[in-house]
């Protein structure tokens, strides 16, 4: 774990280069360029308003029948999760995609996955003055919660570094992984309290349903966001206290495969 | 204090066995060996307990065929790959140049990329603010260094790449074989901003295929085979042995590939043909000025009245060096039947350095074959002196009048 600091000490500026390359590449050769990073969620925001707000219509009397508040409840959890889904996609591929890197240079691997986390977070945070934006037109009530965001944030991507490392590690063994985990990161986007709030009716009714959905990590990070952007409440905080502890603990397993396995990188991707 | 300082390093990789290779996830749950296939059974020994110290401003060249452990060695020493067992101790910054451009995005612009790439091989920023120009300037990139990278020739690509690396200003330079690739004048380049490196005390290592290469500018050379160092010495002996070595191979493929270059309707057949010494031990390898035989066994199934026999003589390059045959030189046939030996001698050999090939026949005197062989034999000729052509006349220097010069003490054989 003290390695990993002195990763993040080490390797900051090329850390920090490399994501601004892989924000920059992203884009690059678009007419809208940049500008892509704040439409695309914008753009998301109509379609889910137009699909789950006026054509499902949601009847949980926590939107109080208004397509906007279940819009912005939505988008308060799709932005986190697009970052994790992001990150957990990536890695499967970072390590393969650099290979020509590792096996030519001489570059710290544990580089590459904390690029690809990184610049998932940055992209992420492109989305949120979006959301308040919105949340403002629409004239929803902001609180000084929302501040408290960034703590969610801080564990999220402690889980989902813990995740890339471990991920990443064993993909460059296992091709299949990449396969299985879009799969799995569908399923992982049902079970977790994104498109339906965890004051559901059918979760209420089924205490465990509620304790499967509390085994996720992602489900009380989610439920941090929407009550910070989207309730104006005080986020778990008991719970997240939690969740970090799983996340440490993700990463230093996660980290530790990855340390281990490192010396086959070179000869496997 | 060295430079570099390899101590019993050895490296292994993993075989593949087709099971192995398309082992999944799957496999490896339902088989509980999640983690077992990393201790393999089956290994390649790429690097086989290379002991070799570099001292400082030591020009160092390793050669070998492909496959010897040579670019692993280099990849070892870079740091990019662990040695599985033995110690390895590097005292200065490295800089690799084994894939120029490796890590270019090419979406990004050049000018970008030299950030990108310079931190990579460990610069800071200012360090490459302060180079730039220099970078881009022996790139010859001026006019496109802010277009992407994708737009450029393999060309531009490779010279950026190897601008960067060299700007890296390291102790100790490790080159493979990237030369090969790249037009002939940015090669020129290249090798004048390496010999300025050699000259700056700079610490090179150098792998590579061009024998003459390594004699030029290495202080010492390392011949690897099969994960082994053979030979570490003064270059020309170590290219030398090293030479002798591939030859042995080589006689045995041409012979192989010769089979199919034989015609002729073999009613008079070349049985059996060697080379010899002037004392009739058969050998394949002779130094200049000593005398050669080369000699062929012909069987006739029946009784010949119309014979020429032939012989040719072709250096590595397919020149012809000498042909003759008998009726060229005024024999007149009688009869050939049953066994008989012919014998081609040449009491001194004036050839130079180099590998030879024999052509052997049998024909009428109208051409008709009975029996021609393309590269029947082989024979190394080698001499210390390095001289070129074909041909070595008998010769000697003397000077007259306002000129003082004088002969090596220790003169290579004539």
């Amino acid at each position: 774990m003290k390695n990993l600091l002195k990763v993040f000490s080490d390797y900051r500026m090329l850390i920090r280069t490399l994501v601004g390359r892989e924000l920059k590449a992203r884009y690059r050769g678009s007419v809208l360029g940049f500008f892509w990073s704040f439409l695309n969620p914008l753009l998301l925001l109509v379609v889910y308003t137009v699909v789950f707000g006026f054509i499902l219509r949601p009847r949980d009397p926590t939107f109080s029948g208004s397509p906007f508040n279940y819009a912005l409840f939505l988008f308060s959890g799709l932005l986190p999760w697009i970052w994790f889904s992001g990150c957990v996609l990536e890695s499967t591929t970072v390590l393969l995609i650099n290979g020509n890197i590792l096996k030519k240079v001489m570059f710290p691997a544990e580089v590459l996955p904390i690029v690809s986390v990184t610049a998932n977070f940055v992209n992420f945070s492109f989305g949120i003055p979006i959301l308040i934006a919105f949340e403002i037109i629409l004239g929803h009530p902001i609180t000084l919660y929302i501040l408290l965001s960034i703590i969610v944030m801080f564990i999220q991507y402690i889980f989902s570094l813990g995740i890339s490392f471990f991920l990443a590690s064993l993909s460059v063994n296992y091709r299949d992984l990449q396969h299985l985990m879009v799969n799995i990161v569908t399923l992982w986007f049902f079970s977790t309290p994104i498109i339906y709030p965890m004051t559901f009716g059918v979760i209420n009714r089924h205490k465990w349903l509620k304790f499967l959905l509390y085994l996720n990590p992602l489900t009380h990070l989610v439920e941090g966001y929407q009550r910070a952007f989207y309730y104006g409440r005080m986020i778990p905080y008991k719970r997240l206290t939690v969740t970090f502890i799983v996340a440490f603990i993700f990463l230093w397993i996660g980290y530790w495969i990855f340390d281990k396995l490192r010396d086959t990188f070179v000869e496997e991707v | 204090m060295s430079a570099v300082v390899l101590k019993d390093v050895t490296k292994y990789y993993r075989k593949y066995t087709s099971k192995r290779k398309f082992q999944t996830l799957k496999s490896a749950i339902l088989e509980h060996n999640l983690f077992s296939h990393l201790s393999p059974k089956e290994i390649i020994k790429a690097v086989d307990g290379v002991n070799i110290s570099i001292d400082r401003e030591e020009t160092f060249g390793i050669i070998g065929e492909n496959g010897s452990g040579k670019s692993t060695l280099l990849k070892i020493i870079a740091g990019i790959t662990r040695p599985t067992s033995g110690k390895l101790e590097v005292n200065g910054k490295v800089s690799a140049l084994i894939e120029l451009g490796a890590g270019f995005h090419p979406e990004i612009s050049g000018r970008e990329n030299i950030y990108i790439n310079g931190i990579m091989l460990g610069l800071t920023k200012k360090e490459i603010d302060d180079r730039l120009e220099d970078i881009i300037k022996f790139a010859e990139l001026e006019d496109y260094i802010d277009m992407p990278v994708k737009t450029y020739s393999s060309g531009m690509y490779m010279r950026l790449g190897f601008s960067v690396a060299i700007n890296v200003n390291p102790d100790i330079l490790l080159v493979d074989e990237v030369l090969a690739v790249g037009d002939a004048s940015f090669v020129g380049k290249c090798l004048e901003k390496i010999k300025e490196m050699k000259r700056a005390g700079k610490t090179i290592i150098f792998v590579t295929h061009s024998l003459d290469l390594t004699q030029k500018i290495c202080h010492r050379v390392a011949w690897m085979k099969k994960g082994k160092v053979m030979t570490i010495g003064e270059p020309k002996e170590v290219v030398d042995r090293y030479l002798l070595d591939v030859l042995g191979k080589e006689e045995e493929r041409e012979i192989i590939s010769s089979m199919s270059d034989r015609w002729g309707n073999r009613e008079a057949e070349i049985v059996e043909s060697w080379t010899e010494d002037m004392n009739g031990k058969r050998k394949s390898h002779f130094n200049y000025g000593d005398g050669i035989r080369i000699v062929m066994k012909i069987l006739s199934k029946k009784e010949l009245k119309d014979f020429v026999f032939g012989v040719g003589i072709f250096n590595n390059e397919g020149i012809n060096v000498y042909g003759s045959n008998t009726s060229l030189e005024f024999y007149k046939p009688k009869v050939l039947r049953g066994e008989s030996l012919v014998k081609f001698e040449i009491p001194v050999l004036r050839l130079i350095n180099g590998i030879y090939s024999v052509d052997l026949a049998v024909h009428r005197e109208d051409g008709y074959a009975y029996d021609y062989i393309k590269g029947a034999e082989n024979f190394k000729v080698h001499s210390l002196n390095r001289e070129i052509g074909i041909y070595r006349p008998p010769h000697k220097w003397s000077f007259e009048g306002g000129v003082e010069i004088e002969e090596y003490k220790k003169k290579p054989s004539s």
